[in-house]
């Protein structure tokens, strides 16, 4: 890797500023403001322009970072946008809700002495700057190539292949069961962490270039697979349904009033806006003590949610220490900040019942971590005797999802694996059915964002070679059961 | 955008509308239900498929005035849209020939037990329907139950029409006349399941039931549809909605039918002022 000469001296990352903590906890607004264009060019300034960059590797859908930053550091605001959009549809998204600490940064040369180029937040940078000039270019538009695809669920994996596969010139149907595009983006993510009309922006876009987009269509109820091929007249088919069914912790009383899944939660505040209630019809509980129960992005984002709906106190219960809590760091360290508190190396036994078919206390069990198991982590093993109730008004386990059979279940000729999510080759997002494509959660269990753009980039380029040679050859995902 | 193709006040409290929808009409079968969303800032309700026309591309649905979505709904006219519908949902009943069956209607239920009575009946079946209300003004479709069934029972409890009783006495005097009716279907408030089941486990006849919880996506993934069946925890909108009536807990799906029952006031005040 070379260094050239006149930038030897380390300088620290300009921050993004951030609403103050005990301010942002009690609003939906978006927790950091972003960078001002001087910001961003003093940040990207710090960036050494490697000619073999490392940080690139560390992306999954391969964003030329090096230029889109050198971009930026001349001002090319508009062009460093365009050049993101090149590898990656969803800029703005990707620049706000990728773990780049575990990806292109934890890559970046600076990291080894300082800290990296804060490639995240220079990306939604470039991404909003475009949204807000209005300067979105639409790229040529391809020569028709008469082939139609159908897509089936529209987060971001499905997306991504449509926005590829359109650009091929292909016809693109986007299916999509909720009223809302959008997948986790619109109804999990809540909106300080990544606003809605951004994810309504990029749909637009994808919109723009031609892709139609088919809301309240629940495949598998109102068209089969079969039908999309048949009837429809599809030549190819990629499914990209996400992790949609809700894990609970099965233990008594939750199903009492006050608990919700995260999933369940998470949905009424963001794709139903209940936090705006009585102006949106949906309503949710506003719990005054809260337990969210679980120790992933999803148990820290329910968590924040609550202390914005107005919660008193909001505990997240979790059965490990926090060095085992598989949340962002900077999740974590934000709702520290906000004032959640953490029970850490605590279990839920059960729940009370306040006599009326509500919740009003959750008995819990204090844990001990003994050796590690499978997942490499400490074991946690309860404490005998340990019982203590907290009194709490809402209760939402976040404990993950498991793959929704809604879909797979009509699809007998599909292979699904021992956890019921979808077999498909890891290159191609090709299934045992011929014609149909996945990727995304429902190929891999909840993942991330990221990870399911990039399964449905390969599927697009896949898609391709298939409608090219109609061949279809299935013997390398068979190894992967 | 979904058309208000026709629309009907079948009694004080209860509307139908005809929602052109022509590819959920398609696929539509008895015992299904779907959601709808009647605006950009509407919540999502779930909804019985009372009808459906495939010609005509329509389906059709019958609504009981009861908080802020529902009275809102009743104030849409014909050629008004609904900005979201989204079905066929739930698992469809199993019709086949069992031979002599009971269909039970309560209130706004007459609409979902309509095209079971008529799919049971088309397959063959004897069927005895006991429709009933609270009061003549809240009975609607005699003549088309009439139609799909061998023998029409009408109940209100306030003796204004029909037989002065709830749907259990007819039913209880039709098992212990009859040891050949092999399955009851019922569908009404929780209440009245409860009751109807109580009524039938003492003469061991299966009873079939169509459980209304609060829903959201209807898809199975968000779970504020559950209740429990059997010990077990069931998502209504996929496992069910129908489900074996003597192993429902009604008390809980009663009780979380009730959840919002505060917001739902506030809504609804909100909304009538
Ligand atoms: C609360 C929460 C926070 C998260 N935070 C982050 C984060 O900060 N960073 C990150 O990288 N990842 C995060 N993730 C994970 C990330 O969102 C997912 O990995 C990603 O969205 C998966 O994308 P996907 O395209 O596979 O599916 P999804 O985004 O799940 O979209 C699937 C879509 O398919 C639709 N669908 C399902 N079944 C059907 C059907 N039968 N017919 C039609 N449509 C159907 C669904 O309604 C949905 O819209 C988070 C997840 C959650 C739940
Ligand atoms: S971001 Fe880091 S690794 Fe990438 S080009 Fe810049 S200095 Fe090199
Ligand atoms: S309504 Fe969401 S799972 Fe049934």
């Amino acid at each position: 890797m070379e260094e050239r000469k006149e930038d030897k001296k380390p300088k620290n990352r300009v921050k993004m500023r951030e609403q103050d903590p005990l301010v942002r906890a009690r609003n939906f607004m978006e927790v950091p403001y972003g960078y001002t264009p001087e910001e961003a060019i003093e940040e990207a300034s710090r960036c050494l322009s490697c000619l073999n960059p490392s940080c690139t590797k560390g992306c999954p859908v391969a964003v030329d970072i090096p230029s889109f930053i050198k971009l930026i550091k001349e001002g090319k605001f508009i062009e460093a946008a365009w050049k993101i959009k090149e590898e990656n549809a969803l800029p703005a998204v990707c620049g706000r809700v990728c773990p780049q600490e575990i990806q292109c940064e934890s890559l970046c040369i600076l990291g080894k002495k300082g800290e990296p180029v804060a490639i995240g937040n220079l990306e939604r940078f470039a991404a909003d700057y475009e949204t807000e000039k209005g300067e979105i270019q639409l790229p040529e538009k391809p020569k028709p190539t008469g082939r139609k695809i159908a897509i089936i669920g529209s987060g971001p994996g499905g997306l991504t292949c449509a926005s590829d596969l359109i650009k091929s010139g292909h016809q693109v149907t986007l299916f999509e069961a909720l009223h809302k595009p959008g997948g986790v983006l619109m109804y999990g993510i809540p909106e300080f962490r990544l606003p809605k009309a951004i994810v309504g922006k990029e749909v637009d876009y994808i919109k723009k270039l031609g892709v139609e987009v088919v809301v309240n269509a629940v495949i598998g109820k109102l068209y089969s697979v079969d039908e999309l091929f048949n009837e429809y007249g599809s030549d190819a088919c990629f499914i990209a349904t996400g992790a949609g069914l809700p894990m609970f912790l099965g233990i008594s009383g939750e199903n009492l009033n006050g608990i919700y899944s995260a999933n369940e939660f998470l949905t009424r505040a963001n794709l139903m806006k209940a936090y705006l209630f009585p102006e949106y019809d949906t309503p949710i509980k506003r719990g005054k003590k809260v337990a969210v129960f679980g120790g992933g992005n999803v148990a820290m984002d329910a968590a924040r949610v609550a202390l914005r709906l107005g919660a008193e106190k909001v505990y997240l219960i979790y059965r490990r220490s926090e060095d085992e809590m598989p949340a962002r760091k900077a999740e974590n360290h934000h709702a520290h900040e906000e004032g959640i508190e953490f029970m850490l190396l605590t279990n839920p036994t059960r729940f009370i019942d306040d006599g009326k078919g509500n919740v009003c206390a959750v008995e819990c069990i204090k844990m001990e971590l003994g050796e590690p198991d499978q997942s490499g982590r400490k074991k946690p093993i309860p404490i005998q005797g340990s019982e203590f109730q907290i009194e709490i008004d809402v209760g939402i386990p976040a404990l993950g999802t498991r793959s929704n059979p809604l879909l797979v279940s009509t699809l007998p000729d599909l292979k699904l694996n021992k956890r019921g999510y979808i077999m498909a080759e890891e290159e191609t997002g090709m299934t045992s059915k011929l014609g149909v494509f996945a990727g995304g959660d429902i190929v891999t269990g909840s993942a991330t964002v990221i990870l399911a753009m990039g399964a449905g980039r390969k599927a697009a380029k896949a898609i391709n070679e298939y409608l090219k040679w109609k061949y279809w050859d299935t013997s390398g995902f068979a190894k992967t059961e | 955008m979904f058309k208000i193709e026709k629309k009907e006040e079948l009694s004080d409290l209860v509307t139908l509308f005809e929602i052109e929808a022509k590819d959920i009409a398609k696929k539509a079968k008895a015992g299904n239900f779907f959601v709808l969303k009647i605006h950009e800032e509407g919540e999502r309700i779930p909804l019985t498929i009372a009808d459906f026309d495939t010609e005509r591309g329509t389906i059709t649905t019958v609504f009981q005035k009861v908080g802020k979505t529902t009275h809102h709904l009743g104030t849409f006219n014909k050629d008004d849209y609904i900005s979201d519908v989204i079905g066929p949902l739930g698992r469809h009943s199993h019709i086949e020939k069992f031979g002599k069956v009971v269909c039970v209607g309560g209130g706004v239920g007459i609409a979902p037990i309509y095209p079971i009575a008529r799919a049971l009946k088309e397959a063959g079946n004897t069927v005895i329907s006991i429709i009933g209300a609270r009061a003549k003004n809240l009975i609607f479709w005699e003549d088309k139950m009439r139609r799909v069934s061998d023998e029409l029972i009408i109940t209100t409890d306030d003796g204004s029409y029909g037989r002065k009783a709830v749907v259990t006495v007819p039913l209880d005097e039709l098992l212990r006349e009859n040891n050949d009716i092999q399955l009851i279907y019922a569908i009404g408030p929780a209440i009245m399941m409860k009751f109807v089941c109580k009524t039938t486990e003492k003469y061991n006849v299966k009873t079939i039931v169509s459980l209304n919880s609060i829903m959201v996506d209807a898809t199975g993934m968000c779970g504020a549809c559950r209740i429990e069946v059997g010990g077990k925890t069931q998502f209504a909108c996929v496992d069910g909605p129908e489900f074996d009536g003597h192993k429902v807990d009604f008390d809980l799906l009663m009780s979380r039918q009730r959840m919002y029952i505060d917001e739902e006031k506030i809504a609804l005040e909100r909304y009538t002022v």
